[in-house]
């Protein structure tokens, strides 16, 4: 099997969020950076799995520039066989969507996992937009993926509860929790990083067509006000009469 | 803005999350909607104030809605696209959006103003104000973000529409359970009551349901209980989880690690129980009550029960 995994860098997850005095961009002082978790610890991690299991070959594809190098190499020693990185700076999901098509469209990948979502937009459309410029099925939201002979069968989260579906031939899907378990790298695996294939590509010019024109921090709460423990008619009647939320 | 709205239908009616997103289109201007598969009436949508509504009676997968819906917007001449952020509209919007050459502006917790719209960013630990590049654009509505409004327009006209969508390529193989039962899907979930390590073991659930049932609210819970397999992975809400705003969260035994703040903390009412005055949570929440969850919960659930 021959599986694409697309990467992105994100924040860690503890990350205390500031941004630059205009408001415009992410204040990076002293955030450490990962893969954004539902790429490594669902998509990645599973796709490494199925190759385990099947043979053939997992490539992961980040857009970013040099500084997402050190996220990659730890996907490549979570397992990955090479990466592909393509050498701009991601500017909306358009863009990613179309830097990463062309990778995509330059290989020949039976299928091309991607993470339900990046913890930094969190729009959760690059895999929609990358099915729909390949021309390929999508699976959105797959929380397991097994396979009956050459037939995938995916379990995805819907309004309704849990389905389960399939699809011929190549497709997309996105990941959310319950497709793998994270998978630390062994020293093996990290020195290993060192000499797989790490391809720079430049972009083929895919436009952005959204644009953030400003970041805000969300109003800080007032203060908690506590009801003794005794007592939780009085926050039934707080719940009711005053926060109008029962 | 001349929208066209894509509508999930459940047993003939718009969900929830549908209908908020269809009367989000209807306040902005005019709002014509595109459903596929059985309806009843109108499916309810004449009521938040669309105009009329194009049926297609074959029911679509998201690939073949998604040209289903890019055909109706070249017919109607429309300059936007609403649909909800909710499973559909996180497959349908994006291919809309390529094929229509927009730009995508997801799952916006605020209406336009000018150009922008406002949406949530990193998990909910801030925001940021989005304008697309393009002339037509394609917004996804957050679920419980914006009311229905006056709920009271006339019956919407509904006229049978086709296109060439395309042969359906994901096949269902086992149609979808309801995972949490009786109870409102978390996303679209008013009322969340969520636990977490504070409750000792997975045998002591008993209480939150009991809490649950009596607000006819949704269970939920924190990463490190569905990590130990004593919920399953769907109740996780945080930022690896699943992003919820209830009108109402209640949280009994979490700490409140800035993880899980960042998937809750949109939530308008927050109400923590914890036996730990230190519990990081009681700084985001609005209520709280200091003390032991296995005495308070039940008391809590007899006061709610004692409500008229």
């Amino acid at each position: 099997m021959e599986i694409l995994v697309c990467i992105s860098k994100s924040p860690d997850t503890t990350t205390k969020i500031g941004f630059t005095a205009d408001g415009k961009s992410l204040d990076e002082t002293g955030v450490q950076f990962i893969i954004n978790p539902y790429d490594e610890w669902y998509a990645l991690v599973r796709a490494i799995e199925l190759v385990e299991k099947n043979g053939g070959s997992v490539t992961t594809v980040t857009v970013g520039e040099a500084d997402c190098d050190p996220v990659i190499r730890k996907a490549l020693a979570i397992g990955a066989h090479k990466a592909v990185r393509v050498n701009a700076v991601a500017a909306d999901a358009a863009q990613v969507a179309g830097e990463l098509a062309a990778v995509a469209k330059s290989g020949s990948y039976e299928a091309i996992f991607c993470g339900k979502e990046t913890i930094d937009h969190n729009s959760g459309v690059v895999p929609g937009m990358l099915a729909e410029m390949l021309d390929l099925p999508l699976v959105t939201w797959v929380s397991s993926l097994e396979y009956d002979g050459d037939k995938p069968l995916m379990k995805r989260e819907t309004v309704n509860g849990i389905e389960t579906v399939t699809v011929d031939g190549p497709y997309v899907l996105s990941a959310s929790k319950g497709m793998s378990e994270q998978r630390i790298p062994n020293m093996r695996g990290i020195m290993g990083a060192r000499s797989k294939p790490l391809d720079v590509v430049e972009p083929c010019g895919a436009a952005a067509m959204t644009h953030v024109e400003g970041f805000a921090l969300p109003p800080a709460k007032s203060g908690v006000k506590l009801v003794d423990a005794d007592n939780p008619e009085e926050l039934v009647r707080l719940l009711r009469e005053e926060a109008k939320a029962i | 803005m001349k929208s066209i709205v894509y509508v999930q239908l459940q047993g003939g009616k718009a969900t929830k999350a549908s209908l908020e997103a269809a009367a989000f289109a209807a306040q902005e201007g005019e709002a014509v909607a595109v459903v596929s598969g059985a309806i009843e009436g109108d499916g309810g949508l004449g009521a938040v104030g669309v105009r009329s509504v194009l049926h297609c009676a074959e029911e679509l997968d998201f690939g073949q809605s998604a040209r289903l819906v890019s055909a109706a917007v070249e017919s109607e001449g429309s300059d936007t696209v609403v649909m909800a952020h909710d499973h559909s509209g996180r497959a349908v919007a994006p291919r809309v959006a390529v094929r229509l050459k927009a730009g995508l502006i997801a799952s916006v917790t605020g209406r336009p103003s000018g150009e922008t719209i406002k949406r949530n960013v990193f998990s909910g630990k801030a925001t940021a104000e989005v304008s697309a590049s393009s002339d037509r654009r394609v917004i996804t509505t957050t679920p419980n973000a914006f009311g229905i409004g006056s709920n009271d327009g006339a019956p919407a006209e509904v006229k049978s529409f086709s296109s060439d969508v395309g042969d359906r390529r994901v096949q269902v193989v086992e149609a979808a359970k309801p995972s949490t039962g009786d109870r409102a899907p978390l996303p679209e979930a008013e009322l969340v009551v969520s636990a977490g390590r504070g409750m000792k073991g997975p045998e002591n659930w008993g209480i939150i349901e009991d809490l649950a049932d009596a607000l006819g609210a949704t269970t939920a819970c924190s990463r490190p209980v569905s990590d130990i397999g004593w919920r399953p992975h769907h109740e996780h809400v945080g930022q690896t989880g699943i992003a919820i705003r209830p009108n109402l969260y209640i949280a009994v035994g979490i700490s409140g690690a800035i993880q899980h703040l960042a998937g809750v903390n949109n939530s308008k009412v927050i109400v923590v129980i914890n036996t730990d005055p230190e519990a990081p949570f009681f700084k985001a929440a609005d209520y709280g009550i200091v003390g032991d969850a296995f005495e308070v919960v039940p008391k809590l659930t007899a006061a709610i029960l004692a409500l008229d």
